[in-house]
């Protein structure tokens, strides 16, 4: 068997175990998916009078603007409980078996980042299906909700990769817990929840700057009116830039790890 | 030989909660970190949802022009719900650990064991609370007088009981922590499917139906009257008789698991 094929052999296997074990626990599929689609129904009922305020955008329905708020927090929080997930194998000491064994130190962070792309592939499934289910439509039809689909599990790889590097340099499950309000932080100073006209300062210029509001956005065209070229790019670029932020944690942190054992 | 005095059962159950509540206290003194979650996340929920939500106020329907004002008491009933089901969590560890066998085996009775957890969480909620307040105030929140304040902090208090009372009942019927997603989503659940984003009548109508049956709305009623208008008791008893059903029925859950829980 060529190299190439053990490799992927390698990463499927620990991407299924990773998304097996999240399945297992509820500590850590509660924040992928029952936590953001308690809050998208909340926020949706609590706050579906904003479509009439002046200058939010022309939509169908507030579930419809939402939606991709809701699949952008439950990626953030399947790449944070990857970084867990992780971080509890560097505890226990299974990571090191991996490390023991011959295959590719790469394989073994990709085989976890497989796991949360996966995560959130699911997640925007999920979304997309709850949307569907209460009525939201999806403007650019297949071809918008392939889109948001790729979108979402390119940027949950993304940022599963930072988690990762945590998870890595910290060898800390309860670091990278810790950074749970972190995410929300992020998340609330995009505009995953709001349009980015109608936020109050300073959240406005922060979300205007923020990475995650060009990939909420690049999500969000296509679903509430259609393509845009240039949303799209902003959203392949932000993601890119968090990949390469991503590797570059990583593989530090990796090194730091093998030195310091 | 001297006899021993009999000590009044009374004061002894006093003293068990006393005990256990100064245990929280040292988990709290001794790990100042752990308390940093239950104070961050309503924090960072109000900052959020009013950097957010903010413009909701140009909408007709709002008693006040000011979002902090009205979504203040939210954050510090959330900082409740979070501090009550960490009591839950904690008491989950217990368990797991063998520390609750230690207390069963002791003659204090079982409600008493049940009251420690519940009014250490009551008196832990006041911290979250305080410092959402502290920066609302600072951003601009209307001080909602003395009245107001104490009728926001007793409904604060009240609801880390009925959130620990809740939490205490699913660890003791799963006896793990992995029930702690089911303890925080319950309690979010209870408190946000209420008027926590918007008056009622502006609400979707799936939702105003539930809030208009769900007994936490009277409690935030309660608790909001101070920031956005003036007190009255029309506006607070329904609250009080919200906080003591929800007290009576979860405590009631919560102690006849503790009975049920076996050495």
């Amino acid at each position: 068997m060529s190299a190439l094929a053990t490799n992927a052999r390698v990463v499927r296997a620990l991407g299924m175990r990773s998304v097996r074990q999240t399945f297992r626990r509820p500590q850590l599929i509660a924040p992928i998916i029952i936590f953001p689609t308690l809050l998208l129904a909340i926020q949706t009922g609590g706050a579906s009078g904003a479509v009439e305020l002046p200058g939010f955008p022309p939509v169908q329905s507030f579930l419809q603007f939402m939606l991709a708020g809701a699949m952008m927090q439950s990626l953030m929080l399947a790449g944070n409980s990857g970084g867990i997930a992780l971080a509890v194998d560097i505890e226990m000491g299974f990571t090191d078996r991996l490390f023991s064994a011959p295959i590719p130190r790469f394989a073994i962070v990709l085989g976890r980042l497989a796991g949360t792309a996966a995560l959130g592939l699911f997640a925007s499934l999920w979304f997309l299906a709850i949307g569907l289910i209460f009525g939201a439509e999806i403007e650019s039809g297949v071809a918008g909700a392939l889109m948001a689909i790729f979108l979402v599990t390119a940027a949950a790889l993304a940022v599963g990769g930072v988690g990762a590097a945590i998870a890595l340099r910290t060898g800390s499950a309860s670091v990278v817990q810790g950074l749970f309000p972190l995410v929300l932080v992020v998340l609330f100073l995009s505009s995953a929840f709001f349009p980015q006209e109608l936020m109050i300062e300073p959240a406005k210029t922060i979300a205007q700057y923020n990475p995650l509001s060009f990939i909420v956005e690049g999500i969000r065209g296509p679903m509430i009116s259609g393509f845009d070229a240039s949303e799209t790019l902003d959203a392949l670029l932000a993601i890119l830039g968090i990949v390469v932020l991503g590797l570059f944690l990583s593989d530090r942190a990796l090194r730091h790890r093998l030195r310091v054992g | 030989m001297e006899a021993a005095v009999a000590v009044p059962a009374w004061r002894a159950n006093l003293a068990t909660i006393g005990a256990l509540m100064a245990r929280a206290k040292n988990e709290l003194v001794r790990v100042p970190g752990a308390a940093i979650p239950g104070v961050l996340a309503p924090t960072i929920f109000f900052l959020g949802l009013n950097g957010v939500f903010g413009a909701l106020t140009q909408l007709n329907g709002f008693s006040t022009g000011s979002y902090e004002s009205f979504i203040v008491p939210i954050s510090m009933l959330q900082g409740a719900g979070f501090t009550g089901a960490a009591a839950g969590v904690n008491l989950a560890r217990d368990i797991e650990q063998g520390w609750l066998d230690r207390l069963l085996v002791s003659p204090a009775p079982r409600w008493v064991l049940l009251s420690g957890t519940v009014l250490a969480a009551s008196a832990r909620s006041l911290i979250p609370a305080t410092f959402v307040l502290a920066i609302a105030l600072a951003l601009g929140a209307g001080w909602p007088g003395v009245d107001g304040f104490l009728i926001t902090y007793f409904m604060v208090a009240s609801m880390a009981a009925v959130a620990a009372c809740w939490g205490s009942f699913l660890a003791l019927r799963f006896k793990s922590q992995s029930a702690a997603p089911l303890m925080q989503a319950g309690m979010m659940a209870l408190i946000l499917t209420t008027t926590a984003y918007a008056p009622l009548a502006l609400l979707a109508g799936w939702l105003q139906k539930i809030a208009r049956v769900n007994p936490v709305t009277q409690v935030v009623e309660a608790a909001r009257q101070g920031f956005v208008g003036s007190v009255t008791w029309a506006e607070t008893w329904p609250g009080l008789v919200a906080l003591a059903g929800l007290l009576a029925v979860l405590g009631s859950l919560a102690l006849r698991e503790m009975r049920r829980t076996a050495l």
